[in-house]
C-alpha cells in the first residue's frame, strides 16, 4: 500500500510536469499548426535563468531564493517564447514545415549553447528545508516536492481553463482552434492570439523547467529534450488542441511510467508509454478528446 | 544535364576513386594528406552521411512525409549487424542477411501504424517510436547493445581486409560504392511511375486518391524503401567506425539528418547528398576550429558559441530556412541559371 501510494503520487508529479509542457504545445499546435520543438529550449533556458537568479539572491532565505528562481523562470520562458514567435515563426506563416524546421534549429542551437556555457554536469538547486523533507500519507513518506509540483500544476490547469472559457482572448483561442479561417473572416486579429498562445506556452514551459529542477533537485541541459518527447506523446494521446485532454493524458502517462518502471525492468515504463501511443492511435486516431485526426 | 556538367562529374568520380593513391596535402581543408587514413575515414563518413541524407530526402523531399524517426532505421543497420557479429558470433554474410530482413520488416510494421496519421501528428508518432528504440538500446537488454558504451567490432568478427588503419582505403571505397548505389536506386525510384505518384502525393494527396490510387500504399512503399536503404548505410557506418555507439539512435541524430537535407536542398537528390557531405565535414572541422589558439584566446562571449559545432550549425540552419528555402543546392542552381 505504501509503495502504491508513493508510486502513485510520484507518477502524478511527473504527469504534472508533462502537463505543463504539453498544455502549451497542444494550444500552439491547435491554433497555429506549429509543432514547437523549441519548447524544450524554453524549458531549459528558463531553468538555467532561474538557477542563475537564485544564485544572485544567495543572501536571502532559501524560500525567497526559490520563489525568485520560479518567477524569473516564468518571465524568461514567456519572453523567450514571445521573441521566438515574433522573430522566427511569424515570417514563415504560410510554411508549416518551415516553422517546424526553424524551431528545430533554435532548439539545437540553444541547447548546445547552454551546454557550452554552463557545462553538461547537473547544477544543484538551493531548496528551502520543508521541500527536502517528506509528508506521511497512508504510511508512505512522500517527498514534499512531489506534492508541490502537483498542486502548482493543478492551479495552472485551473487558470488555463478560466482563461479559455471566461475571457475574450480565450474565446478567440478556442474559436481559432476550431476554425481559424472563420475567425479571421470575422475580422478578428488572430495574429495577436498566436503571440499570446506562444507567450503562455513559454511561461508554462519555464515554470515546468524550474519545477522539474525542484522535483529532481538538479537541472541539466539534456532534460528539456527528453521531457519534450514524452510531452509530444501526451499531446497526441490527449488529442491535439485540447488542454483537458492533455491533463488527462499527462496523468495516465506519468502514473503508468512510474508503476511499470518500478514493477517491470528499468525502461519498461518509458517503452510501454510508446506502445500506449500506438494502441491509442490504432483505436482512436484523434486521441482521448477526439478533437482532430 | 549539359555536357560540361557531365564531364565535370566524370572527372570528380575518377578523382574520388583514385584518391587513396593521391598523396597531395591540402592544408586548411584536411589535416593530413589526401590519402592519409584520417582523411579517408572522414571522407568515407561524408559519403555515408550523403547517402543517409539521400534516403531521408526520399520520404521528406519526394513524398512530403516529415519523419522524425529516421535515426531508428539507420540504427537498425548499425545495431542488428553489430549484435549478430559480436554477441551471436555469426559470419558477416549471415549477419547481413538478418539485418536485411529486420530492415524490411521493422519499417513495414511501424510505417503501417505511423502512416495512419498525417503531417505533424505523423512526425510526432515517428519521433515517439524512434525514442522507444533509443531507450531500448540505452537499457542494454540481455547485455546485447552495450548500453551507453556501445558495442565495438573486433576479435575476427569481420574480414581482416576491413580492419586496421592501413585498410582504411578499402572502407573508403565501400562507402563510395554505397553512395553511388543508393544514389542509383533513389534515382530509379523517383523516376519510376511510383516515384511520380510520390511527388503527386507531396503536392496534393487528396487529388491522388480522387484519381483512384491509394496514397497509403505508395507512402508505405516509399517509407520502407527509404528505411531499408538507411539501414544499409548504417552497416557501412558500423564498419567505418569500427563499432556501434548509441548516439545514432537519438532524436538529435534525426534532427541532424533534417538539417543535412534542408542544408543541401529539399527534393533534389544531389542536393541532399551535398547537404550530408557538407554537414559531416563541417561538424568534424568545426571541432578542430574550436581548438585553434585563435578561438581559444577569444573572450568567453565569443569563445563559447564558436566552440559548439551544433550551435553554429543550428544558426546556419535557421538562416537557411528563413532566407534560402532552396538550401545550398538552390543557391548553386540559381547561380548556374543566371
Amino acid at each position: 500500500m505504501t509503495t502504491f501510494a508513493l508510486l502513485l503520487i510520484t507518477g502524478l508529479g511527473l504527469g504534472a510536469l508533462y502537463f505543463l509542457i504539453a498544455a502549451g504545445l497542444s494550444l500552439i499546435w491547435g491554433l497555429m499548426r506549429v509543432l514547437n520543438f523549441a519548447h524544450g529550449a524554453f524549458f531549459t533556458v528558463a531553468a538555467y535563468a532561474g538557477w542563475w537568479a537564485s544564485g544572485l539572491a544567495s543572501g536571502a532565505p532559501p524560500g525567497v531564493q526559490w520563489l525568485v528562481a520560479v518567477v524569473v523562470a516564468i518571465v524568461v520562458g514567456g519572453l523567450f517564447a514571445t521573441l521566438t514567435e515574433v522573430v522566427l515563426v511569424r515570417p514563415l506563416y504560410a510554411r508549416h514545415v518551415g516553422q517546424v524546421l526553424v524551431t528545430v534549429g533554435l532548439a539545437l542551437a540553444t541547447i548546445s549553447l547552454v551546454q557550452g556555457g554552463f557545462g553538461s554536469d547537473p547544477k544543484t538547486l538551493q531548496l528551502p528545508g520543508w521541500m527536502t523533507s517528506t509528508t506521511t500519507i497512508v504510511g508512505a513518506n512522500i517527498p514534499n516536492t512531489r506534492l508541490l509540483v502537483i498542486v502548482i500544476a493543478a492551479l495552472v490547469f485551473g487558470l488555463l481553463l478560466f482563461f479559455l472559457r471566461r475571457t475574450r482572448f480565450g474565446l478567440i483561442v478556442r474559436a481559432g482552434v476550431e476554425n481559424r479561417a472563420m475567425v479571421q473572416a470575422l475580422g478578428i486579429d488572430v495574429q495577436r492570439a498566436f503571440t499570446l498562445v506562444f507567450a503562455i506556452g513559454g511561461m508554462a514551459a519555464g515554470l515546468a523547467g524550474m519545477l522539474a529542477g525542484t522535483y529532481y533537485g538538479t537541472i541539466d541541459p539534456g532534460r528539456g529534450t527528453s521531457m519534450l518527447i514524452f510531452a509530444f506523446i501526451v499531446v497526441i494521446i490527449g488529442g491535439l488542441g485540447s488542454v483537458t485532454g492533455s491533463a488527462l493524458a499527462a496523468v495516465v502517462v506519468g502514473v503508468m511510467q512510474q508503476f511499470l518502471n518500478f514493477y517491470g525492468a528499468a525502461g519498461v515504463g518509458d517503452f510501454s508509454v510508446v506502445l500506449l501511443l500506438a494502441v491509442v492511435l490504432l483505436v482512436r486516431p484523434g486521441g482521448f478528446s477526439g478533437a482532430s485526426g | 544535364m549539359t555536357p560540361r556538367v557531365r564531364i565535370a562529374l566524370a572527372v570528380t568520380l575518377v578523382v574520388l576513386v583514385a584518391l587513396p593513391a593521391i598523396g597531395i596535402a591540402l592544408p586548411g581543408v584536411f589535416e593530413g594528406a589526401l590519402n592519409a587514413p584520417g582523411t579517408l575515414n572522414l571522407l568515407g563518413l561524408c559519403f555515408v552521411f550523403g547517402a543517409l541524407a539521400l534516403t531521408y530526402d526520399l520520404v521528406f523531399g519526394y513524398v512530403g512525409l516529415l519523419s522524425f524517426g529516421h535515426a531508428l532505421y539507420f540504427a537498425t543497420g548499425v545495431y542488428v549487424t553489430a549484435i549478430a557479429l559480436m554477441r551471436w558470433h555469426w559470419s558477416l554474410p549471415a549477419a547481413l542477411a538478418l539485418t536485411a530482413v529486420v530492415s524490411l520488416v521493422l519499417p513495414l510494421i511501424l510505417g503501417a501504424v505511423c502512416l495512419r496519421m498525417r503531417d505533424i501528428p505523423f512526425a510526432m508518432v515517428t519521433l515517439a517510436f524512434a525514442q522507444a528504440g533509443s531507450i531500448l538500446v540505452m537499457q542494454n537488454p540481455f547485455g546485447l547493445t552495450g548500453g551507453e558504451e556501445g558495442l565495438a567490432l573486433g576479435g575476427g568478427a569481420i574480414p581482416a581486409s576491413l580492419i586496421g588503419v592501413a585498410n582504411t582505403r578499402n572502407l573508403y571505397w565501400i562507402a563510395l560504392v554505397l553512395l553511388l548505389v543508393v544514389y542509383a536506386i533513389a534515382w530509379l525510384a523517383v523516376n519510376s511511375p511510383a516515384g511520380r505518384v510520390w511527388q503527386a502525393i507531396r503536392e496534393n494527396e487528396r487529388r491522388v486518391s480522387v484519381l483512384g490510387l491509394n496514397p497509403y500504399l505508395y507512402k508505405l512503399g516509399a517509407f520502407v524503401l527509404s528505411a531499408f536503404l538507411a539501414s544499409a548505410t548504417g552497416v557501412v557506418y558500423l564498419l567505418l567506425q569500427g563499432g556501434a555507439n548509441p548516439q545514432v539512435t537519438t532524436a538529435d541524430f534525426t534532427l541532424a539528418l533534417l538539417v543535412m537535407v534542408v542544408l543541401g536542398g529539399v527534393g533534389t537528390l544531389w542536393g541532399a547528398v551535398l547537404g550530408g557531405v557538407v554537414y559531416e565535414y563541417l561538424d568534424f572541422r568545426l571541432v578542430s576550429l574550436a581548438n585553434t589558439s585563435t578561438v581559444q584566446s577569444l573572450p568567453g562571449v565569443l569563445r563559447v558559441p564558436l566552440s559548439e559545432p551544433l550551435f553554429l550549425l543550428g544558426v546556419l540552419f535557421i538562416v537557411l530556412v528563413l532566407f534560402v528555402p532552396g538550401g545550398l543546392g538552390g543557391l548553386l542552381r540559381r547561380r548556374t541559371a543566371s
